[in-house]
């Protein structure tokens, strides 16, 4: 569903990302793992081509998406992404947040969305939410919002960049109970994260980045409970 | 009582005649002892002081302020300049001046917060408009005058008598003369009101294709436009000041300094 | 009533007492002292004469009329004006370099100009062209004139807010797949606007001073119509009504917008 080939990106002198090869299949759960810098966010953002890669090619759905040429607006509405920084518009209430992308690009009707995103809210509990405004809410609560908004657009697949690492321990686990729901529903998810407890009992497959290269991926058993390279095994006796 | 009066009418004429820096009626009540402080605009123009120079002499405002200081008993070394805007002249408190002149109109509303000298200059109104103006039909008659578009400067007396004429559209106002010609050439108005030496000299220099429509007389019965020099209020001067232009005028001499200064406007159709 | 609520209600007492107690002292030094002043009687009858405003005052209510219409045409075209330049300078696209790059010079200009002469400059110099009447009025060009310094301000402000909304506001609505303008439209701006809504209303503020430097090209408002009642009365007193009248709008404006501010605080939290 998802291929980069030889995906290279430098800010300046910066190379941040190093010939990076990953293929995610349909419904699979890849995790991205690796120190502060080593471009997990930056390969997120590519994919959502919110930064333009330098060279390589991302194929998705069979096109290549990273085609300068290509109007990078119906493929962004195909890709759901969630931020570290929740990113809520914060003079919009939870409702307005996740109607305003339907509303625009579907032209759809707040009357005709109500029922489908009244349902999203009420699945992740948040029934009682969606008139509040996101500083009325709590940081879980916002996250939950946040991942609702790209859920509302019925992306193919999901990108989360550390989306539990703003929050207080006590939200955490809400945030990813979501996120366990959403693979159960077949999900295609890309997901940066710190927590390798969770990744290991969820992921697919993880992927150990280190200065721009995956450097080691495979199911958890192997890169987290078995690592070959000495950089992976460094960095798990760090974080865990 | 008699020969007091007449012994004090001797000693006016003695001292007076003594011409020596001010002594006599003036004595005392100038700002400085012995001179004679005379104010002007900033700058001042022509045709009341050429070449921004009061010094000189030369211009008529210019002309008129040394006969009447000498009349006054002021050498002409006697006599020191000042320039000040109208607010200066106008605003409460210590003036930096004994007598200003700058083409003050007298008026009765002006008199109750200043004092004026006798005039020294009735001036007739002239209007000033351009030669396409008058092609295109605008006659000297006040039926014609009201249908033109009309400016003045804002601080002039010009603007009471526009009202006067009662136009049909509202007139313009502007800050001085110089703003005044720039809407005249911009085709922003058709005419505006001078005094005459003022209007004779912007259609002359300042106006393209400028052209005096007509003046209204100087002698008119309903508030003549009448220079006088502008005093702070209550100010005792007033009296030797008076004096002095009186006997100027009497001996013919303010005239004489009109006909040398200011052009004679005898082309000038007279508006009824 | 709690002890922290009895302290509280006793500690804004005691503010208010000091306030008016020292409130009422500054009034009176200024009623009982300065009349006290040598010169006070001269400055009264030159500034604060009551005959004179008495048969002023509803000359210059009439002119202030025309104020209150310069405002009223010129406030919409410079929040029209100087949003699109605003937005202009925003627009990343090297395709719309030369839009940027004369917005950035129109701005820069304009900004630069002392208003009185973009106001005499395009009041008296466009017209002085060859234009016909009426598309020669100083009300026109005058009023251009303000509009265009205006907008210059106001789009610098607006540019300022844009620039204060995160990055991360923008990706968030890229990503969802809205485009430039719809981000711009739904997301950036209003944010942006009421960020600068304060600075914003000075320029309202000033704005409404300044529709009187309309007058330099001839039409008489307000300060122009004291200006001439001055040089009438040799009295400064309409100057002094003149402000009045401006005072009685300007200061419930300024209340109005520091409202509006308060009550936008307090929904935010
Ligand atoms: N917009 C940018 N301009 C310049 N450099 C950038 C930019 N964004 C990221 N970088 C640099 O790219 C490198 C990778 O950053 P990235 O955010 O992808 O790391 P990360 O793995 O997500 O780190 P973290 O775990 O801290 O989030 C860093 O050295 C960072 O400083
Ligand atoms: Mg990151």
């Amino acid at each position: 569903m998802l291929r980069l080939e030889a995906v290279n990106k430098s800010f300046g002198a910066n190379k941040v990302l190093d010939g990076i090869d990953l293929e995610v299949a349909k419904g699979e759960m890849v995790c991205l793992i690796g120190a502060s810098g080593s471009g997990k966010s930056t390969l997120l953002r590519c994919v959502n081509l919110l930064e333009p890669i330098d060279d390589g090619t991302i194929w998705f759905d069979g096109q290549d998406i990273a085609d300068p040429d290509l109007d990078p607006q119906p493929i962004r509405q195909r890709i759901g992404i969630v931020f570290q920084s929740f990113n809520l518009f914060p003079h919009m209430t939870a409702m307005e947040n996740v109607m305003l992308a339907p509303r625009r690009i579907k032209r759809l009707s707040r009357a005709s969305l109500h029922a489908s995103i009244s349902t999203l809210f009420d699945r992740f509990g948040l029934s009682d939410r969606m008139g509040h405004y996101p500083d009325q809410l709590s940081g879980g609560q916002q996250q939950r919002v946040a991942i609702i908004r790209a859920l509302a657009m019925q992306p193919e697949i999901m990108l989360f960049d550390e989306i539990t690492s703003a929050l207080d321990p006590e939200l955490v686990a809400e945030v990813l109970d979501v996120l366990r729901a959403l693979h159960s529903e077949g999900m295609t998810m890309i997901m940066a994260t710190h927590e390798i407890g969770f990744a290991r009992e969820l992921s697919d497959r993880i992927c150990f980045l280190d200065g721009g290269r995956i450097l080691e991926q495979g199911p958890p058993s192997k890169v987290i409970d078995d690592p070959q390279e000495a950089r992976t095994r460094a960095f798990l006796s760090r974080v865990f | 009582m008699n020969t007091l009066l007449t012994s004090a009418v001797a000693l006016l004429i003695a001292t007076t005649t003594a011409q020596a820096g001010g002594h006599g009626c003036a004595a005392g009540k100038t700002l400085t002892d012995g001179t004679l402080t005379i104010a002007t605009g900033n700058p001042a123009y022509y045709p009341w002081v050429m070449n921004d120079a009061p010094e000189s002499k030369e211009g008529f405002e210019a002309a008129v302020a040394y006969a009447v200081a000498n009349e006054m008993g002021f050498d002409d070394d006697a006599v020191t300049w000042v320039r000040t805007s109208f607010d200066e002249a106008i605003q409460p408190g210590a003036k930096n001046f004994d007598v200003n002149m700058q083409q003050y109109s007298i008026t009765p509303e002006r008199e109750m917060m200043v004092d004026f000298s006798l005039p020294y200059y009735t001036s007739a109104m002239a209007v000033l408009t351009t030669g396409k103006v008058i092609s295109a039909g605008a006659e000297p008659t006040l039926e014609s005058l009201r249908g033109l578009l009309w400016g003045a400067a804002a601080t002039t007396t010009a603007v009471p008598m526009l009202a006067e004429i009662a136009p049909n559209r509202d007139p313009m106002l502007y800050n001085d003369n110089t703003d005044v010609t720039a809407a005249i050439a911009a085709n922003q108005i058709d005419a505006a009101l001078f005094d005459l030496p003022t209007a004779l000299f912007l259609s002359a220099v300042m106006v393209e294709d400028g052209a005096l429509l007509g003046q209204f007389p100087a002698d008119r019965s309903e508030a003549p436009d009448q220079f006088g020099m502008l005093m702070e209020e209550g100010n005792p001067l007033r009296d030797c000041v008076n004096a002095a232009i009186t006997s100027l005028t009497d001996s013919g001499a303010l005239a004489e300094i009109e006909a040398t200064w200011l052009q004679s406007a005898t082309g000038v159709p007279v508006i009824e | 009533m709690t002890r922290r609520a009895a302290h509280q209600a006793q500690a804004r007492r005691k503010a208010l007492r000091i306030g008016a107690g020292s409130t009422i002292a500054v009034f009176a030094a200024v009623v009982v002292f300065v009349p006290m002043a040598p010169g006070w009687p001269a400055v009264q009858r030159s500034f604060f004469n009551a005959e004179v405003l008495q048969r002023t005052f509803p000359g210059l209510l009439d002119a202030f009329v025309l104020d209150v219409m310069i405002f009223a045409w010129s406030a919409p075209a410079i929040a029209i004006l100087g949003l699109l330049v605003a937005i202009a300078r925003d627009l990343r696209s090297p395709a719309f370099f030369p839009i940027r790059l004369l917005a950035t010079v129109y701005t820069d200009v304009f900004r630069g100009l002392p208003v009185i002469l973009v106001i005499y400059l395009i009041g008296f110099g466009i017209p002085g062209l060859g234009l016909p009447r009426p598309w020669n009025s100083p009300y026109i060009w005058g009023s251009l004139a303000l509009v265009l310094v205006y907008s210059a301000y106001v789009a610098e402000v607006i540019r300022s807010g844009i620039d204060s909304i995160h990055r991360s506001q923008r990706a968030a609505a890229l990503s969802l797949g809205l485009g430039h303008g719809d981000t711009m439209r739904f997301v950036i701006l209003p944010q942006a606007l009421r960020n600068v809504l304060p600075a914003n209303m000075n320029l309202v503020v000033a704005l409404q001073k300044d529709v009187a430097l309309l007058s330099f090209v001839g039409p008489v408002e307000i300060f122009r119509q004291a200006g001439v009642y001055k040089s009438l009365y040799a009295n400064f007193t309409p100057y002094v009504g003149a402000a009045l009248i401006f005072l009685i709008i300007t200061i419930p404006a300024t209340r109005y917008a520091d409202y509006l501010l308060q009550k936008q605080r307090q929904r935010q939290g």
